[in-house]
C-alpha cells in the first residue's frame, strides 16, 4: 500500500468490516470511492473518519446544483484580470496570477497525500460526473490558459457521496469502488449510541432503539427518521428524564424524530390515543388518493 | 481466474465490463482479498457491483458458483440432532473477538471427526463438544475465533454466509417502490425539462463577463436561453372496485407526484375502469363533481404529459359496447374504446401504468383488456424500472 497504513475506523465512527475493506481497496488501487445510502447513515462522516485515522488532511468541495466540473479544477479570474487593464495593476501579462485552483486542483498540488471529499455529486447537472472522468481517472488537468498541466503531487484518497437522486453514468460508474452503507442494525446502532453518549444507561439506549425500530418500520410512513434524529432523540429523553420503561409504550417527545404532518398522523393514530383526532385530520386532508 | 463469476453476473443481468474486471485482477494481485472468501465476496462485491440494487443479483451469482465452499453436509446430518434445542445465542463484541488465524482445516476436520465419534448426546455452553452458545469450534449459535459452524444462523459472521443470507432482496429494482424512490423516478421527468427552443432573451452575466474580459476590456453581451421547467403534467387515475388491492402502491405514487414541485402544472383526476363523457375530480368518482371529457379536452392542450394508472383489468363491454360501463346510470353512447383513443389522439405524450406486473399481464382475468388497452397506450408495470422506461416514453413523441 502506498502509504503502508491501512485505514481501521476512528473511535468516533462505527464502520463495518466491509465498509472499512472498502476504504482500503479504494485507497491502494487509487480510485474514488463512491458512497450511497439514506440519509442519515454518515457518508459525510466517513471521509472525515478516514482523514482523522490516516492523519490526511481534508479537502471538501460541496456540490451544489450550480457547480460545474470546471469550479473544482480552477478559475481564470477574468474580472480581477480587466480591472488591473484598466487601473494598471499588476502585472496583466501574467495570467498565471489570475488562475485560481479550485479543491480539485488543491488536492493535487498538495505535498501530502489527502483525503478529497467531493460531497453530494448527485446535487449537479446530471453530465458533471462525465466532466470530471479523466481528472480522476488521469489525476491530471491542463489549464489552456498558461499551457500547464496539474498533476498530482500524491494521489489523493477520493471520497463521493450520492443521495441517489440523480443516476450516475456508467462510463463514471465503472471507474468508482462502490459501497453502500445499509441502514445499521440494531446492534450497530447501540454501539452507534455508545460511541457518542457513552454515560447513557444501557436499559435507556435498549428502549429508545426498539422504539425507533418500531417507528420506522410503521406502514405509510414518509420520512424514516434516521441516526442523526436518533441521537437527538436519545439526548433529549436523557435530559428529559424520562423513565425507559414508558419509552416503548408512549413514544414521548416524537418531534425529534417526525418531522412530517402526516407521519405525525400515524404516530397519533399509533402511541398518541388520539383517534378521534385523527380522523379529523384526515377529513381535512382530503389530497389523499384514496377514499377512507 | 474466477470467469465463472464474471459470466455467472452477466448472466443475472449485471454488466460487468472489463474495466472493472480487470480492476479485480489487479486488486487480487495485490492480495487486498487476504485469501479469504469472505474478503474475496466483498471485494468482488465493490468493484463489480455499482448500484445497491444489484447486490441481490450478486448475492444470487456468487452463491451459484461457490456454493459448494460449505461444511461437508454428512456432518451436518449426524450433528443437527444434537443442536434442535439451542442455549441462548452467544453474541460477541467486537473487541471481544480474538481471531485466531493460527488455525488449520484439516486439523479442525479431524478433531471434529474425532468429536462426533465420542460424543452421544447434546450439549450446549460448553467448550468441547458439538453444541449451541458455547466456544467450542463445533456447533452453532457461540463463538470460537476458528469454528465450524453446523446449522444455526450465522450471529458473529465467522462463517461464510453473508451470501447466501441476501440481505439486499429488498433493493431489487423490479421489486415495487417507495414513496421517495417515485420521486425519484418522477424527478427524472425534470431531464426534459431544460429548454432548447425558446428566444435566447435572458442576459448571461458570466458569460458576459468572461467574454468581456477576453476580449480585453470591450464589452461583449451574451445571452442565453431561460431555463424553465416546462412539463405539465395530468395523472389520471383508476379508482376502486379491482384497484382495492394496489391501494397503498397507488397512493404512494399520488404521494410522490403531489410532492414533486418541479413541475409547471400538475393536475390530478380520476376515473372508474375505464372513461366515457365524465372524468372525475376526486377518488369518490361522483357526478356532482366532474368534469365532461370535452371540457377537459379543451381545457388542457396537447403538450400535457399524460400518465394514466390503472389495472386495466374489467368486462370487455366496458371498453367494446356502446352503454357498456360499469355504473347503473351511465349513459355512455359511445364505447369506452373510442374515448381511449379520444384522449391518446388529443395529448402528443401519454403512458399507462399498471400495477399488476408485466409478466401476469397475459394470465390475469383482465388479461383481454389489458391487450385492448395497450392497442391504445403504451403500458408499463408500476414499479421501478416500468416507470423509469414510462418517463423516457413520454420524452419523446409517439
Amino acid at each position: 500500500m502506498e502509504n503502508n497504513k491501512a485505514y481501521l475506523g476512528s473511535e468516533k465512527y462505527i464502520a463495518s468490516d466491509e465498509l472499512i475493506s472498502s476504504v482500503n481497496v479504494a485507497a491502494s488501487l487509487n480510485r474514488p470511492l463512491l458512497i450511497k445510502g439514506e440519509p442519515g447513515t454518515g457518508k459525510t462522516m466517513l471521509a472525515l473518519s478516514v482523514a482523522e485515522n490516516l492523519k490526511m488532511k481534508l479537502i471538501i468541495w460541496n456540490i451544489k446544483s450550480t457547480t460545474k466540473a470546471q469550479d473544482g479544477l480552477y478559475v481564470y479570474d477574468t474580472v480581477q484580470r480587466l480591472y488591473d487593464s484598466q487601473f494598471g495593476e499588476g502585472d496583466v501579462r501574467d495570467i498565471k496570477q489570475y488562475i485560481k485552483l479550485g479543491k480539485l486542483g488543491d488536492a493535487f498540488t498538495s505535498e501530502e497525500r489527502v483525503v478529497l471529499l467531493i460531497d453530494e455529486i448527485d446535487k449537479a447537472d446530471i453530465e458533471f460526473p462525465n466532466d470530471l472522468l479523466w481528472e480522476l481517472d488521469q489525476m491530471n488537468f491542463y489549464i489552456p490558459e498558461t499551457g500547464e498541466i496539474v498533476t498530482a503531487k500524491r494521489r489523493p484518497i477520493v471520497v463521493i457521496t450520492s443521495n441517489a437522486e440523480k443516476e450516475l453514468p456508467d462510463a463514471f460508474l465503472r471507474r468508482c469502488v462502490f459501497h453502500y452503507i445499509a441502514f445499521p442494525d440494531q446492534e450497530m446502532m447501540k454501539q452507534i449510541i455508545k460511541v457518542h453518549y457513552p454515560e447513557l444507561e444501557n436499559n435507556l439506549v435498549r428502549a429508545a432503539v426498539n422504539a425507533f425500530y418500531s417507528i420506522r418500520s410503521l406502514p405509510g410512513i414518509q420520512k424514516k427518521p434516521s441516526t442523526s434524529e436518533l441521537l437527538d432523540w436519545v439526548q433529549a429523553l436523557a435530559i428529559g428524564g424520562i423513565d425507559p420503561h414508558l419509552i416503548e409504550k408512549e413514544m414521548p417527545m416524537p418531534g425529534v424524530l417526525l418531522k412530517k404532518d402526516n407521519d405525525m398522523e400515524i404516530w397519533k393514530r399509533k402511541f398518541g390515543g388520539g383517534a378521534a383526532d385523527a380522523r379529523a385530520a384526515a377529513k381535512k386532508n382530503i389530497t389523499g388518493y384514496w377514499r377512507s | 481466474m474466477f470467469t465463472s463469476l464474471f459470466y455467472g453476473l452477466r448472466r443475472e443481468g449485471v454488466n460487468v465490463s472489463l474495466i472493472e474486471w480487470l480492476t479485480l485482477m489487479e486488486a487480487l494481485q495485490r492480495g487486498l482479498a487476504n485469501s479469504s472468501l469472505i474478503s474475496f465476496y466483498f471485494l468482488a462485491r465493490s468493484l463489480l457491483i455499482k448500484s445497491e440494487s444489484q447486490y441481490d443479483a450478486y448475492d444470487r451469482a456468487f452463491l451459484e458458483i461457490f456454493k459448494d465452499i460449505e461444511t461437508p453436509p454428512e456432518i451436518i446430518a449426524e450433528a443437527l440432532k444434537w443442536l434442535e434445542h439451542s442455549a441462548p445465542a452467544r453474541l460477541m463484541e467486537q473487541e471481544d473477538k480474538r481471531p485466531d488465524l493460527n488455525w488449520d482445516l484439516d486439523e479442525l476436520k479431524r478433531k471434529l471427526a474425532e468429536r462426533l465419534a465420542q460424543q452421544t448426546e447434546e450439549h450446549h455452553g460448553g467448550g468441547n463438544w458439538v453444541g449451541t452458545g458455547g466456544t467450542s469450534p463445533f456447533g452453532h449459535s457461540g463463538y470460537n475465533p476458528a469454528g465450524v459452524r453446523i446449522g444455526g444462523e450465522s450471529l458473529n459472521r465467522s462463517a461464510v454466509k453473508v451470501a447466501a443470507e441476501r440481505h439486499y432482496r429488498d433493493f431489487r429494482t423490479d421489486e415495487t417502490l417507495t414513496t421517495r424512490q417515485f420521486e425519484m423516478a418522477l424527478r427524472k421527468l425534470r431531464l426534459l425539462s431544460t429548454s432548447v427552443d425558446g428566444e435566447r432573451d435572458v442576459l448571461d452575466l458570466d458569460a458576459t463577463v468572461d467574454a468581456t474580459g477576453r476580449n480585453a476590456g470591450m464589452l461583449e453581451l451574451v445571452w442565453d436561453r431561460e431555463r424553465k421547467n416546462k412539463i405539465k403534467l395530468i395523472l389520471l387515475m383508476d379508482s376502486g372496485g379491482s384497484m382495492n388491492a394496489y391501494q397503498r402502491l397507488c397512493s404512494q405514487l399520488f404521494n410522490a407526484a403531489n410532492k414533486s414541485t418541479h413541475f409547471h402544472d400538475l393536475q390530478f383526476y380520476f376515473f372508474h375502469n375505464c372513461w366515457y363523457e365524465t372524468i372525475y375530480n376526486d377518488p369518490y368518482c361522483s357526478d356532482r363533481n366532474s368534469i365532461s371529457t370535452y371540457d377537459f379536452l379543451r381545457q388542457y392542450g396537447y403538450d400535457y404529459r399524460l400518465i394514466i394508472v390503472g389495472d386495466a383489468s374489467m368486462a370487455a363491454s366496458e371498453i367494446l359496447m356502446p352503454y357498456g360501463a360499469l355504473s347503473w346510470w351511465a349513459t355512455n353512447e359511445e364505447p369506452g374504446q373510442k374515448w381511449m383513443q379520444r384522449l391518446a389522439g388529443h395529448f402528443e405524450h401519454s403512458v399507462w401504468l399498471n400495477p399488476i406486473p408485466e409478466k401476469y399481464w397475459g394470465m390475469v382475468e383482465g388479461s383481454y383488456t389489458i391487450s385492448l388497452v395497450r392497442e391504445v397506450f403504451p403500458m408499463f408495470e408500476l414499479t421501478i424500472d416500468g416507470l423509469n422506461a414510462a418517463v423516457k416514453k413520454l420524452k419523446v413523441k409517439k
